[in-house]
């Protein structure tokens, strides 16, 4: 991912660097050569950045969808590795379920970071995006999930009843056999 | 995964079971064991030989025990049975000691040296009478004087050197009652001296080697005997009258009766009643009359005439034969906080051979009884040495006018047990000698570091040994931050209220009961009073004891407030109503006193404390205050409220008159009550939930307000095994004592009591014998709210739209259920208590007193109605056990280890402030303290953790990485320059 936008990225500086040169008027203070046809080549330049640019986005689109889809498979790396933990709490499954909290919580937090380097006024990136976030969703409704099945979430009535001391009474007796 | 689970279990349900359990050397460590043998009837001395000299004593707790003379150690002791009272004792051929018990109906004899019985002879009995014991003075070493008993209207002669009845005399015949069984010295006839009806005296002449009747001589006495005699020679008594103003002296010389009247107001002028005391005095009676003591001597013709005049509280010994054919005596008395000791002759009063003067200890109270023994000094003139019984039934050896040794016996007959904390340890105020130098701390520490690393010698084990048990602090006077250092305040039948430190056992303070009103009240029971916690920090708590002037039920009462800090009496009153029921209830007012309800004979209640403020919190709740009584007898238990203030009858307005709301009547032909039990009133219950396999949910039926009641069937009251299972069933009810509501009635058919029983939470565990299987059986029942089981909606339980904290009332008739499982148990049982937490979340143990005298440990989960045959793995994972028919004995997990709390009476357990722990305290004739951890001391380091051996390796550590980054530095460098 990360070469990618570098490559990208210095791909795009050269391009406007020279277009943008071009197309100042004050560099055509000196004359064209005889036989120079600017409108032709002009034409023939803009028709080829356009080619470009059109792949570049795709391209970019095209990453972006693969960057979406990403947490596909770690969700189905998750969904084994809780499989193969069992539904006891020990070491083993409660790291897995909270590695698998984490994973999805931190891309969820870095989505805008992730998706930048796609980043172009003609790349629609919502979509990927929201594959993206609903994937890790995803992810994290897995986890919690599986806490839920470790039973470490206070879901059940069992959880909110027992730190609940007994009622009061409102009478108060007491007796017995009398002394001898 | 189900191999691992099974595996996962396997480890849980051992280190469980392991933690039980302690190591070797960690005996004695927080436990502590006291021997005891109870208030002295008789003492034998045995001081002839050469050697260790030692005093045979038996007790009123059935102890028959041998004593060190020189330091009051036991040498051996048994502990009879509850059934089994000693009548007598005495040595036998100067190598047995001869006990006679169960009313003259067992003869023991037991080797003098190490305690191992020798024979036991079981006497024939045919009913009810004296029984009297007489061990011939052996002389003669190789001869056997047989010893004669009387005991079950039968005179036995046994044979001392193997217990064979050589033979039997019938007296068994209709009214006659024998008194006395005499043997002149050296003679080979017995008299038998008995009245018929108290109005006919009979002499019996017996030939001591066949048992035959050689002469027989009776002769009516017109005035009536009234059963009190002293012999005073060997043919001669002293009766008293019936109307007890005449003294009798009967003489039968060859058999031939001759009766001698003097009246007491010859002896002394203005006389009353008089008594005759139980010292036998050669030829001397002593008479207790107009509260003095006088001597009679009695001369050879009968003829009475007072030698001396001792006050009242005089205590006498027997005689015992001094040189030249004379007899000594000693006495006892009081003259402010000292006592003295007189040995006097017989024949010459006048002839003082001992007095000394010794300071005593006024909470030891008066001088009950004196065992008087001599001994020839070097010089060759008499000394002499007494044992002393005093009132708080304490033992002590007084000799060359100082006390050389004594024994708290009083301990050996507790009948109340509470706790109480200790001070605060306070800046500046050291309290304790223990406390260690840094270099006494640094040394234990070394040591101890030795002894985890397997280094420390034999020696040193020792010391380490010795170092934990006084471990530091652990005996101080001062609060712990774990709870672990506390008094046990331990009232005795004396009425003596002692104070026991839990880190050694030792007394801390001791105080002897008082009042105005009578002399002497007894103690009934013990209460907190003030425990001062939030409020009234600058007061010591206190402890109220609750006596009684008298052993009748409508005695007067007596309360006693006792500081704890300090053990003195804060104030005593007399309360002037009788005491039957005591009522501590759940207020206190702004000092934290407690108030109480005492419930006198006629029904009325009286509040305590008298103050207005306590009125006025009282009469806040005066509707809600509940009063049942159990009516053993009648089988009817009644309900009772408040009715109304008694103006009308006294001008106590801290009285009040109560009205009979509901009674539980038991068919008296079918159903006897033969135990009642309620929760412990201070019982901390953490949570009103249960939550089973699945997260599903049951509601405890949570009640201080339930009364545990065992029936059984009239003909089934007796002995076990004394009737048929057709005849006997055992009936348990669950009563709530508000409303007199039965909530639970659970019947065993062809069961029998005793029942012994313990009541936790929302559950009973009960312990009765099965006749139709021979065994016993532990039931338990647990008890469960039905009308809360519908709050089971989580979302209204977060947002707290329940009513599970509202306060209840008994009269909501909420629907209960219950779950119960039998099991067989393999022991029987004495007593059952369970063990206390500060906040009543760790698991609890059974504390079962076992029929041996010690106490056994067992897991609630083993009593779980939920246990079944094949536990699911949902349920193995919670930790249910599999479903046995019987409950395990674990050897391991007797908290008493290989010490025996003789005469089991009772066990109390108290919470410590540490969560995990509870301290267990076994009452009997022995003492035993120990501290519990039924799941482990999952909130502190154990006592042995090496703090040493932690900071030595972390240094360790440190240092390593140190050294290890230096080299690595180093190598570095040289790297960069190759």
């Amino acid at each position: 991912m990360d070469k990618g936008k570098a490559v990208m990225g210095t791909g795009r500086r050269w391009a406007v660097e020279f277009s943008d040169q071009s197309t100042v008027p004050s560099s055509r203070d000196i004359l064209d050569p005889p036989g120079f046809s600017r409108a032709s080549q002009e034409q023939d330049d803009s028709a080829n950045s356009r080619q470009k640019k059109d792949a570049e986005a795709n391209w970019k689109l095209q990453k972006a969808w693969e960057v979406a889809q990403s947490p596909f498979k770690t969700l189905m790396m998750m969904g084994f590795m809780m499989w193969m933990a069992g539904n006891t709490v020990h070491l083993f499954s409660i790291g897995i379920t909270f590695s698998a909290l984490w994973q999805p919580i931190s891309a969820l937090q870095s989505v805008g970071k992730i998706f930048e380097p796609f980043k172009d006024n003609k790349v629609e990136l919502l979509m990927p995006k929201l594959v993206f976030l609903a994937l890790n969703l995803g992810g994290l409704a897995l986890g919690v999930w599986k806490l839920n099945t470790l039973g470490l979430l206070p879901t059940h009535a069992s959880d909110w009843v027992s730190s609940l001391p007994p009622p009061q009474e409102v009478e108060h007796s007491g007796g017995g056999f009398v002394f001898h | 995964m189900a191999i691992r689970v099974f595996l996962l279990l396997l480890l849980f349900l051992s280190s469980a079971i392991v933690s039980f359990s302690l190591y070797e050397d960690q005996a004695g460590l927080a436990d502590w064991h006291q021997r005891y043998i109870g208030k002295v009837k008789h003492a034998v001395f045995h001081t002839q030989k050469t050697g260790r000299k030692r005093v045979i004593v038996s007790t009123e707790e059935n102890v028959v025990a041998s004593l060190d003379l020189r330091h009051g150690e036991i040498f051996w002791r048994h502990v009879l049975g509850t059934k089994d009272a000693i009548d007598g004792v005495g040595i036998a051929l100067g190598k047995y000691v001869i006990t006679l018990s169960s009313e003259g109906s067992t003869l023991r004899a037991w080797n003098l040296p190490d305690g191992q019985m020798v024979w036991e002879t079981a006497l024939s009995s045919a009913h009810h009478s004296k029984s009297l014991l007489s061990v011939p003075i052996n002389l003669k070493v190789d001869k056997d004087y047989p010893i004669t008993v009387f005991g079950g209207g039968y005179l036995h002669a046994v044979s001392a050197i193997d217990g064979e009845v050589l033979w039997e005399k019938d007296f068994t015949a209709e009214g006659f009652e024998v008194q006395r069984v005499l043997q002149p010295l050296g003679s080979t006839v017995i008299y038998v001296l008995g009245f018929v009806n108290l109005s006919e005296a009979v002499v019996y002449q017996i030939d001591s080697k066949i048992g035959e009747v050689v002469a027989q001589k009776s002769m009516v006495f017109p005035g009536g005997f009234s059963g009190e005699i002293s012999s005073v020679s060997s043919d001669k008594v002293v009766v008293l009258d019936s109307k007890k103003s005449i003294l009798v002296t009967i003489g039968f010389i060859d058999g031939d009766i001759s009766f001698q009247k003097t009246p007491v107001s010859d002896l002394v002028e203005n006389s009353g009643n008089a008594e005759i005391l139980s010292p036998l005095l050669s030829n001397m009676l002593a008479v207790k009359v107009n509260k003095r003591t006088i001597f009679v001597k009695v001369g050879g013709e009968g003829k009475l005439e007072v030698v001396d005049s001792l006050s009242d509280e005089t205590a006498m010994s027997d005689s015992l034969p001094v040189a030249d054919d004379q007899e000594a005596f000693a006495s006892v008395h009081h003259e402010g906080s000292k006592i003295h000791l007189m040995v006097k002759l017989v024949n010459e009063l006048d002839n003082v051979l001992l007095r000394e003067t010794i300071q005593m200890d006024q909470h030891r109270g008066r001088v009950h009884k004196v065992f008087m023994n001599n001994y020839i000094r070097t010089d060759r003139s008499n000394g002499f040495r007494a044992l002393i019984v005093m009132e708080d039934h304490s033992l002590l050896l007084l000799q060359q006018g100082a006390i050389v040794w004594s024994r708290e016996e009083g301990l050996a007959s507790v009948t109340d047990v509470t706790t109480a904390e200790l001070p605060v340890e306070k800046d500046g105020v050291s309290v304790a000698k223990v406390e260690h130098t840094l270099f006494e701390w640094l040394k234990g520490h070394v040591l101890k570091l030795k002894g985890s690393l397997l280094l420390a010698s034999p020696e040193d084990v020792v010391a380490i040994q010795e170092l934990r048990v006084k471990s530091s602090g652990k005996n101080k006077l001062t609060r712990d931050h774990n709870g672990f250092r506390k008094l046990i305040l331990a009232l005795t039948r004396a009425g003596k209220l002692f104070a026991l430190h839990t880190g050694d056992g030792r007394i801390v303070w001791s105080m002897l009961l008082k009042s105005q009103a009578c002399e002497r009240p007894n103690g009934i029971s013990l209460y907190q009073w003030q425990v001062p916690h939030h409020h009234a920090m600058d007061k010591n708590p206190s402890v109220l004891v609750v006596g009684r002037c008298g052993s009748d039920s409508s005695a007067p009462g007596v309360l006693s407030f006792v500081d704890v800090y300090t053990g003195k009496k804060i104030t005593s009153s007399d309360i002037g109503h009788s005491v039957v029921q005591v009522l501590p209830l759940p207020f206190t007012d702004s000092t934290e006193q407690r108030l109480h309800l005492i419930a006198d004979t006629v029904g009325h209640v009286h509040l305590y404390p008298k103050t207005s403020e306590a009125l006025s919190i009282f009469q806040r709740e005066f509707q809600n205050i509940y009063w049942y009584t159990v009516g053993a007898d009648d089988g009817i238990i009644r309900g009772h409220v408040m009715k109304s203030s008694c103006s009308g009858e006294t001008a106590d307005e801290y009285c009040f008159t109560t009205r009979e709301l509901w009674t539980v009547v038991f068919p008296s032909e079918s159903e006897k009550i033969i135990s009642t039990l309620t929760r412990k009133p201070n019982e901390v219950v953490h949570t009103q939930a249960k939550v089973n396999t699945d997260q599903d949910l049951l509601y405890k039926y949570v009640s201080r307000n339930l009364l545990f009641v065992a029936t059984v069937s009239p003909k089934g009251a007796g002995e076990i095994g004394s009737v048929t299972p057709e005849e006997s069933s055992l009936v348990v009810y669950l009563i709530d004592t508000i409303t007199g509501r039965i909530l639970h009635r659970l019947s065993h058919q062809g069961c029998q009591g005793p029942v012994h029983a313990v009541f936790s939470e929302n559950w009973v565990v009960y312990h009765y014998f099965n006749l139709r299987a021979h065994k016993y059986e532990v039931t338990v029942v647990e008890i469960y709210d039905q009308s809360r089981a519908e709050n089971k909606n989580v979302w209204k339980l977060i947002l707290g739209k329940h009513n599970l904290t509202a306060p209840i009332t008994s009269y909501s008739r909420p629907e209960v259920f219950t779950k119960s499982q039998s099991y067989f148990f393999a022991q029987s049982v004495k007593t059952i208590a369970v063990t206390s937490t500060a906040k009543g979340i760790t698991s609890k143990q059974l504390l079962i007193g076992t029929i041996g005298d010690q106490i056994l440990a067992l897991d609630k989960r083993f009593v779980d109605p939920r246990r079944t045959l094949n536990p699911s793995q949902a349920e193995k994972e919670e930790g249910i056990i599999p479903l046995t028919d019987s409950l395990p004995i674990i050897p391991q997990s007797y908290v008493t280890h290989s010490h025996r709390v003789e005469g089991l009476k009772g066990i109390v357990t108290a919470p410590s402030k540490l969560e995990s722990t509870t301290h267990v305290f076994a009452y009997g004739v022995d003492l035993f303290y120990t501290r519990l951890a039924p799941s482990k001391t999952y909130d502190s380091l154990t006592d042995d953790f090496s703090y040493a051996l932690l900071l030595i390796t972390i240094v360790a550590l440190v240092a390593a990485i140190y050294i290890t980054w230096a080299l690595s530095e180093k190598k570095e460098l040289s790297e960069k320059w190759r």
